[in-house]
């Protein structure tokens, strides 16, 4: 599993009902680096990451894999009227990426809403994504730019 | 197993109900039910209660004690029992209802949905809702309820023959019916151009393309079909109740324009009912998008995938149509208090199977189905009715 050094943890609480400082902490190293998993035995990739393979359920075996971050555009939307936090980005480009090495996942796309379009290639890149209040946590995470 | 029928319903009048909070508004509806069913309190073996979010939207947790106390049942210890399947949880509520009657457990159940959603802000109650989808992978990078349906709507106007005029039809068909029944929050009809001026949400989602924040409550009462007559005249039969679940996230779907949960609780509904899509008198659907309305029609197999939109441009679902849908004004019109909607849609059939449903009365209804949906298609409860 890759290790998040403890210098690495420059949060305090906000003390809100937004995400808690465990629960996005522990989730850096796939929602920085894009670190899902892959089944051993079946060779399928997961991203999001899942700890158990529904194909091969208790005969399967779950590895890291660090993914490329390359993709294609499934389907997308312009989104105008956003939750709370997003309200400063709108109006963005959300979409369903198909990573290369074939698993489905909802990211943000920053380009023009008028640029997007289903079947245009992407490449991940790492990004603010919300912010949870004036003092609260800043979320990071992976975000995709049109690669072509 | 035995055969269940509804033997009373009640409703609340759905709308930003300000001076009702979430235990008025239960009350209300199981009072309506007891009184439809010429019931007592007493009489009451057990209830299911459809509640998505009462811990966000009241800070309320526990609410099948809450409303068992409030009902005047406390002392009578009898079970009641929350159940949760975001906006599909009212559906659930009634399959469990049926489920614990069909058994033998029980005898005399309570199936009822509420929903309190103006206590808290607007900006509160979707992000509740944001929470039946997945919040880790959907809304923790800027997924709204709406931006989640609006992707299968830019999927399915790719690749299928729907313009965006025929998508606006459904809620002008919705509010046509939900000017006509007296509970709807939406009492207006509206014309395509309402939809098409309306703000923009998540494209090509508008307004008028998405389901209200609404209050309500709704509650029915379920007992063994050979003891029905003690209780009313115009039983009405049990005849499938079926649900199926699919992934969380909408992306990890085989098909973003399909909602396979939809096709699975459909196929199995019409098997263990007998019966095919002819057979259905009119149809009330999870319309929470407009888009869904169009996904729900061809997944339960009225017209095939890809029809949909001129199917309801040709005015197949209105009222006088081949299959009419969503006769109550659907989510879109009548409002969609999230846990009550799939009580709501089984209160509406049975007005129809009684002939009750006023101006917007199907004739010789004799059989009708719901269509309840949770999240983006993670839980689909169908159930299938009938006048006997």
């Amino acid at each position: 599993m890759w290790e998040v050094p403890e210098q690495q943890l420059p949060f305090t609480f906000s003390g809100g009902s937004d995400m808690s400082v465990a629960r996005f902490w522990r989730k850096i190293p796939q929602r920085y680096n894009m670190i899902g998993t892959k089944c051993e035995t079946c060779q399928r990739h997961f991203f999001p990451p899942r700890t158990f393979c529904p194909d091969c359920r208790r005969s399967g075996r779950i590895i890291d894999y660090k993914f490329a971050g390359f993709g294609t555009i499934v389907t997308y939307t312009v989104i105008h009227t956003a939750n709370e936090q997003f309200e400063a980005f709108t109006p963005y480009v959300l979409a369903i990426v198909k990573l290369d090495e074939g698993p489905r996942m909802t990211a943000q796309i920053v380009c023009s809403p008028d640029d997007a379009k289903i079947g245009m290639r992407v490449k991940s890149v790492f990004r603010r994504i919300a912010t949870d209040g004036e003092s609260g946590i800043i979320h990071y995470g992976t975000k995709f730019v049109p690669s072509e | 197993m035995r055969d269940v029928a509804v033997i009373g319903v009640g409703c609340t009048t759905f709308g930003e109900k300000w001076s009702s909070g979430f235990r008025e508004l239960f009350v209300e509806a199981g009072a309506l039910a007891l009184e439809d069913a010429q019931l007592s309190g007493e009489k009451i073996d057990a209830m299911y209660i459809g509640n998505m979010s009462a811990g966000r939207f009241i800070e309320q947790e526990h609410i099948g004690a809450l409303i068992a106390d409030y009902a005047g049942l406390a002392t009578h210890h009898i079970p009641s029992t929350r159940v949760e399947a975001a906006c599909a949880s009212g559906g659930l509520a009634f399959r469990q209802a049926v489920i614990a009657v069909a058994s033998g457990m029980e005898d005399i159940v309570v199936a009822a949905g509420v929903e309190k959603m103006t206590d808290v802000e607007p900006g509160a109650s979707t992000d509740t809702l944001t929470g039946a989808a997945d919040r880790e992978w959907e809304g923790f990078v800027g997924a709204t309820f709406p931006g989640l349906y609006a992707m299968i709507a830019t999927d399915y106007m790719h690749r299928y023959p729907l313009t965006r005029e025929q998508l606006a039809q459904v809620a002008v068909k919705n509010h046509y019916n939900g000017a006509r029944n007296p509970i709807a929050q939406y009492q207006q009809e509206i014309t395509i151009e309402t939809v098409l001026k309306s703000t923009m949400v998540a494209e090509p989602l508008r307004l008028f393309d998405c389901s209200p924040i609404t209050d309500g409550a709704a509650a029915v009462i379920v007992a063994p079909f050979d003891r029905a007559r003690e209780f009313t005249d115009t039983p009405i039969k049990v005849l499938a109740s079926a649900q199926a679940s699919d992934t969380i996230t909408l992306h990890d779907r085989r098909d973003i324009s399909t909602l396979d949960a939809t096709v699975a609780a459909g196929k199995k509904a019409f098997k263990l009912a007998k019966l095919t899509h002819k057979d259905i008198d009119m149809v009330e659907v999870h319309d929470c998008f407009s888009i869904a309305e169009i996904c729900a029609i061809e997944d339960l197999g009225f017209c095939r995938k890809g029809e949909a939109g001129k199917f309801t441009a040709d005015g197949e679902t209105a009222l006088s149509g081949k299959i009419p849908v969503n006769t109550s004004g659907g989510l879109k019109a009548c409002g969609h208090p999230v846990g009550a909607t799939g009580i709501k849609q089984v209160y509406e059939i049975v007005q129809q199977l009684r002939n009750e449903a006023g101006k917007r009365q199907i004739d010789n209804a004799k059989i009708g189905m719901t269509h309840n949906v949770g999240g983006t298609g993670a839980t689909v409860a169908v159930h299938i009715l009938g006048r006997v």
